[in-house]
């Protein structure tokens, strides 16, 4: 058997990037656009939206430009042309959606993916070659169009624009093509059909319109600064879906899957594999003996709890330590930010006023409308549906939402703590008796769920290796449901008795009159 | 040139593959025949390092194909069922992308492709759009993309199928011509024809597992029971049946033939033969029943 030892092992791991390895991807780029270009149905759209609809944007322009001016709203138009400017870049990139959502499941449709999945293309390169074959027309369409309208301003009206806002405009423009590539791609790679691909497509084409929606707002109001806020925000989705598109793309995936069909039987048969645990107690494994003995019922149940506390919740929790990472950091984020509101926002003399709390104040707290009764089972639903509710936030935000759920009320406590602070007040008594008592219990509990709440959103974009997406989020999802019942439930339980019993009167005790 | 030992893959629940053992040499061409669904394609997708095994290895060109699948992919060619031409693209442009993704400098793929164009007797249709090729054409086209880099390791997933038996002559003698030393050629089928006219050993599978393997003499012979011979007289062959049972045993007969099974024929019939010419009787015919690979297939599926 040939080894393959001329680069040391570590160095052929990093599939280095040299000029082969670009050369194998421009290879494959100038293949797919050529083959789009010899496409009636993509080229005629496009060259009517890169050539026709700017010139007739600059004319609607100059004609809205002298129509407002008759009613004295002359910056109506001023704010238009900018807006103009970025309809007429948009337009085209539109058509990167269908190239891209085509580029992997219409190949498969037509046969001709097998061929080149047996070349020497690595994954990325195809990922890589295909994302680029399915930007470059519709950007440079784009880019055209965007000129044609200035061009044809510029003759029309004599409006120069900005170059700023050009460059914005540019910036946004690829963004945008981007996220909507990168999100095409994901779906077509995960789908066996471009119908199915074009139905999934739905959800990249309503938040694609919402954003254009908002950023025409924008546009009005003038905000530009807003807009890269937007860039911003659209380079994170973008390098998000590029990590889900490498991580889910693969050949494996394309070729092995055969039907779209929801298999609820497998997936229901996957996930009671993942939930059940081994029977163990202190080493002794708890399985029927093979000579057909039983196991007494007494040490069966001894058995299946010791089994979850012992070895089962451990090896999650293990297995979720970059998730705590994550969590971890948003705690530390959450005390920054308390501490710079705190900061920036100074309460006034008085308004704490912790030596007016009394035991009627506590009492009296059921009646406001937005804060949980003040009892066990008030506190412990709140939380529970708290938890519950960031971890389904979790899924339609690669997790991040739930950390952003958690980092909220301890920003606020960390902000309170910091205003006590500048009050006068003894911060590490008011941290101490306002949350401590339940918060020893409550803190961990909610951390632990944030964290599993995290692994299930994240391993949408970055399944385990050598798991589907599926199967990979269905392994987190039975974690979760295993943790959160044997170990956050009971600890916000006991939490939730301490914070209606415990902490009140500790708070009487050191502030009270 | 191939080893696989107790390949195995699995999706879900489903075992595509179940343990497949086998190695195919330098300069021989192995036959996958089985039904529909019995785990050729995804055989010869695991040998491209297309598919990942779940268990077992396979060395291909000398490469295990899951630690160097790029090297793997380099030495061989597929030819896939569906020959997957980018109809909107010349025959020239086609085989100079493939070429430029096998690494051949450009000289080298045009001369590739040229050579290998008029060898299946394709040169005109270089220029031309591959929309317009025949079934024929566009199998002929997949072969000659697969052949482009020379590959030490030919894998061809059912050339012949869905296609007229004319164009299927062509692509069967196209393949025929590809036998080389220097090369191993595994073909994916389920015409059993094919098999028996292009291979030298046959593997039948059947539910992901090799049920019997070997060649298609060695098959008849082991599954089908030694070689059947036919016998025809110039007189009714009542009266010899007692003779030559002692010979041979006896399967069938008429009134003036009759038909045993030796396991040695080259002893048995000359000693035949002499005791029927000491009696005085006349052989119109001896000669050996053809027995098809059918037999041999229907025979090992059904078990």
């Amino acid at each position: 058997m040939i080894q393959v030892t001329d680069r040391p092992r570590w160095l052929r791991r990093t599939r280095a990037i040299d000029s082969e390895w670009l050369r194998l991807v421009f290879t494959l780029v100038r293949r797919e656009v050529r083959d789009s270009l010899r496409d009636w149905r993509i080229v005629i759209p496009i060259v009517i939206l890169t050539l026709f609809f700017p010139i007739l944007m600059s004319f609607v322009a100059d004609m809205a430009l002298d129509w407002v001016a008759k009613y004295n709203a002359p910056i109506v138009g001023e704010r238009m042309l900018p807006f103009l400017l970025l309809v007429v870049g948009f337009f085209p990139i539109s058509f990167s959606l269908v190239i891209a959502l085509e580029t992997f499941v219409g190949e498969k449709e037509r046969k001709s993916l097998e061929p080149l999945l047996a070349t020497p293309l690595t994954d990325a390169q195809l990922y890589l070659g295909k994302t680029l074959a399915a930007m470059i027309p519709p950007l440079l369409a784009s880019y055209l169009g965007i000129t044609v309208y200035l061009i044809g301003l510029y003759f029309i009206k004599g409006w120069t624009a900005p170059s700023v806002l050009v460059v914005l405009i540019l910036v946004l423009t690829t963004m945008e093509g981007l996220v909507m590539v990168t999100g095409a791609v994901v779906v077509s790679s995960q789908t066996t059909s471009v119908r199915a691909a074009n139905l999934l497509a739905s959800f990249i084409i309503i938040p694609a319109a919402l954003l254009i929606q908002g950023e025409a707002i924008i546009m009005f109001w003038a905000n530009y600064r807003v807009l890269w806020w937007i860039v911003l925000l659209l380079i994170l989705v973008a390098t998000i879906l590029v990590r889900m598109g490498i991580h889910t793309f693969n050949r494996e995936g394309l070729l092995g899957r055969e039907i779209d069909q929801l298999n609820v039987a497998s997936l229901w048969h996957t996930f009671r594999r993942y939930l059940m645990w081994e029977r163990w107690l202190f080493g002794l494994d708890l399985r029927p003996p093979a000579d057909g003995g039983r196991v007494p019922v007494w040490l069966r149940w001894l058995g299946t709890v010791g089994g979850l506390y012992g070895r089962d919740v451990p090896a999650i929790l293990r297995r979720s330590r970059l998730a705590f990472v994550v969590v971890g950091v948003g705690l530390l984020a959450s005390l920054f930010v308390g501490q710079i509101y705190a900061v920036h926002y100074p309460l006034p003399p008085g308004v704490l006023g912790l030596e007016q709390i009394t035991a009627d104040t506590f009492a009296e707290m059921p009646s406001i409308d937005w804060l949980p009764a003040l009892t066990t089972w008030g506190v412990l639903s709140n939380n529970v549906r708290a938890l519950l509710a960031a971890a389904l936030l979790a899924m339609f935000s690669f997790g991040s939402l739930a950390v952003a759920l958690l980092m909220a009320p301890l920003a606020i406590i960390f902000f309170f703590t910091a205003q006590a602070a500048r009050l006068g007040y003894s911060p590490v008594l008011f941290f101490a008796v306002f949350v401590l008592p339940h918060g020893l219990l409550e803190l961990p509990a909610a951390t632990i769920a944030t964290a599993l709440a995290v692994r299930l959103g994240a391993t949408l974009m970055s399944p385990p290796r050598g798991m589907t997406v599926s199967e990979g989020w269905i392994w987190a999802l039975a974690d979760f449901l295993k943790v959160f019942l044997a170990v956050v439930v009971p600890l916000l339980a006991v939490a939730a008795a301490i914070e209606a019993y415990v902490t009140p009167f500790l708070v009487v005790l050191a502030y009270g009159s | 040139m191939i080893e696989i030992v107790r390949l195995t893959k699995q999706f879900d629940d489903f075992v595509a593959v179940d343990r497949v053992t086998l190695s195919v040499s330098s300069g021989e061409i192995l036959a996958l025949l089985g039904p529909n669904g019995a785990g050729k394609t995804t055989t010869v997708r695991m040998l491209a390092a297309i598919l990942r095994p779940t268990a077992g290895h396979a060395v291909v060109a000398g490469y295990r194909v899951t630690e160097h699948p790029q090297e793997v992919r380099r030495q061989i060619g597929l030819l896939t069922e569906h020959p997957g031409l980018y109809l909107r693209m010349r025959g020239g442009e086609y085989l100079d992308f493939f070429g430029r993704l096998m690494g051949l400098d450009a000289e080298e793929r045009e001369r590739r492709a040229k050579d290998l164009l008029a060898r299946f007797g394709m040169s005109e249709a270089l220029g031309r759009r591959m929309g317009t090729y025949s079934k024929g054409m566009r199998q002929k086209m997949a072969l000659v993309r697969a052949m482009l880099h020379d590959p030490s390791v030919l894998l061809l997933d059912e050339p012949t199928s869905a296609m007229d038996p004319h164009s299927a002559k062509l692509v069967r003698d196209a393949v025929s011509g590809l036998r080389h030393h220097r090369r191993a050629i595994v073909i994916c089928t389920h015409n059993l024809a094919e098999a028996e006219a292009l291979a030298d050993r046959i593997a039948i599978i059947r539910r992901g597992k090799i049920i019997a393997l070997g060649t298609p003499k060695e098959l008849k012979g082991r599954l089908l029971g030694p070689p059947l011979i036919e016998l025809h007289l110039a007189q009714p062959a009542d009266g010899l049946v007692k003779l030559v049972s002692d010979l041979v045993e006896i399967e069938t007969q008429g009134e003036d033939w009759l038909r045993y099974s030796t396991p040695s024929p080259q002893e048995t019939n000359p000693r035949l033969l002499r005791m029927l010419t000491a009696q005085g009787v006349g052989v119109v015919t001896l000669s050996e029943v053809t027995r098809s690979l059918e037999d041999v297939y229907l025979r090992v599926v059904e078990e």
